[in-house]
């Protein structure tokens, strides 16, 4: 922890802030997150937890603020004035977008191996049987059955179909990965499976990550960090178990109130 | 022995928003120090903030007042004040804390649970293992139960895997909240050991405990913290 000093975050957000028209999306958001460190956001629906999500992984363009990322080569750089390819690059390679409806993260119609070797074609890999064995590794390391590599997702079950996305997400080995309610509308024993399977990987990996969730279980289970939203505003950050175990706002004490006990 | 933690002016407030806002005073001007190698136990009757002052040490709980040092070597950090990284950091590799009731997270073995620490800090996951079960059988915990969720076993059990979590990485700091409440004699004895070994290897420990024998066993120094009380 000596050079814990020197250290740069990850990824940076200042101010930021969104408007639909009239309909605020987010108002004023900023956070720092280092390597290796999650970051739950929690909050009920409309709070603005998506809008920020979509901000920070630049598929919406902000109102106001920025959003700085730290680059592979160490220099941390504005999103905003990345070229358009630039971006793309970056989404496909160093990020992982996990999206709560698996059918947005995948592609429907293509193999489960296709899914998974479509990002490692994308940095460049061009070797068949080495990309057909990197997906059958990840299809391993997400509990699916390796022998249903050339089938499509629409064949998978919800809970299968949201394991292969991960598996889509991390093969390139991406730095960050932004969640958006990976669990849910999933049963509760899939959905068990599923956060141990995050839990494990998002430590093995030493992966930084934000989630969405408005799951305090799955925050308390995932993050070291959360971050409270209501109407679109950041009420309330701390250390995951400080903002469980000490909530100071009254939106917090009540979302908090409001878990039931185990 | 160099001071390790060392507490001045700390406050502790409550205020329960959905009571009508309700604020409940817990301490004021609570100040310590603990040395290497040194257990101080924190005395006073139930609700005066014996866990609360733990939990502040260990940034569970936020501080309302006052600065929270812990020194290692030429750092000197204010848990009070500091970024919420800074304590992760602290709990990675400069404080071990054992709470009053085992919170583990579902379905992980009992023995990755005790392991869990020494993996965060690097350490081959079979040698930590190997450590952990050293440990457990320490504590009387049956092999057979290693393999196993903690979430069915019964108190005494789940207080001894938590305890085994809390002592097995060497930290400089031990926060320990009635660790032998639920135990039986024997058991007890156990603890006490360790706790007296980890005294000799230099750990500076805050420790909540009830049981007037255990206090006098470990206790280099008793803390009334009636004293600190909060003006009502």
């Amino acid at each position: 922890m000596t050079d814990m000093d020197d250290e740069e975050p990850l990824l940076i957000a200042q101010g930021l802030t969104k408007w639909y028209g009239r309909q605020l999306g987010c108002r004023d958001v900023s956070l720092d997150l280092y390597e290796g460190e999650v970051m739950a956001v929690v909050g009920e629906s409309g709070s603005g937890k998506t809008t920020l999500l979509q901000l920070l992984s630049a598929q919406l363009e902000a109102t106001a603020g920025r959003v700085l990322y730290r680059m592979r080569d160490g220099v941390t750089r504005d999103l905003s004035i990345l070229g358009e390819a630039e971006r793309r690059f970056l989404a496909r390679t160093d990020w992982g977008y996990v999206h709560q409806e698996p059918t947005l993260g995948l592609r429907m119609m293509v193999s489960a191996g296709a899914n998974v070797g479509e990002r490692l074609m994308a940095v460049g890999w061009r070797h068949y049987g080495k990309i057909r064995g990197a997906a059958t590794n990840w299809l391993e390391r997400v509990e699916l059955d390796p022998a249903r590599i050339d089938d499509t997702p629409q064949t998978y079950s919800g809970g299968m179909r949201q394991r292969l996305q991960i598996a889509r997400n991390l093969v390139t080995h991406p730095r960050l990965v932004l969640m958006d309610e990976p669990t849910g509308g999933l049963d509760v024993s899939v959905q068990a499976r599923l956060l141990d399977l995050l839990r494990g990987l998002v430590a093995d990996l030493k992966l930084s990550a934000v989630i969405v969730t408005h799951d305090l279980a799955v925050a308390r289970l995932l993050s070291d960090r959360i971050m409270v939203m209501k109407g679109g505003e950041v009420i309330e950050t701390g250390l995951t178990d400080q903002v469980l175990d000490d909530p100071c706002k009254p939106y917090t004490q009540l979302l908090v109130a409001s878990i039931l006990p185990p | 022995m160099p001071v390790v933690i060392e507490l001045s002016g700390v406050a502790k407030n409550f205020i329960m928003h959905l009571q009508g806002g309700v604020r409940l005073s817990v301490v004021a001007d609570v100040a310590f120090a603990v040395k290497a190698g040194e257990c101080v136990v924190l005395d006073g009757p139930s609700g005066v903030g014996k866990s609360s002052v733990l939990k502040m040490i260990f940034g569970s709980y936020r501080c309302d007042r006052g600065q929270i040092l812990v020194h290692r070597g030429a750092q000197h950090i204010d848990v009070a004040d500091a970024a919420p990284r800074r304590i992760l950091g602290l709990r990675r590799d400069a404080i071990a804390y054992v709470s009053q009731f085992l919170r583990a997270v579902p379905r992980v073995p009992a023995i990755d649970v005790v392991a869990e620490p020494l993996v965060i800090n690097g350490a081959v996951r079979d040698a930590a293992r190997k450590r952990a079960g050293e440990l457990l059988r320490r504590l009387n915990i049956p092999a057979p139960l290693w393999e196993l969720p903690p979430a069915t076993f019964s108190g005494g059990e789940q207080q001894r895997v938590n305890v085994a979590r809390g002592l097995l990485p060497e930290r400089p700091i031990l926060l320990l909240d009635e660790p032998t409440a639920s135990l039986d004699a024997a058991n007890c004895a156990v603890v006490m050991d360790l706790i007296a070994e980890k005294k000799r290897r230099g750990t500076a420990i805050v420790a909540v405990v009830h049981d007037p024998n255990v206090r006098n066993r470990i206790a280099d120094r008793v803390i009334d913290l009636t004293k600190f009380r909060a003006a009502a």
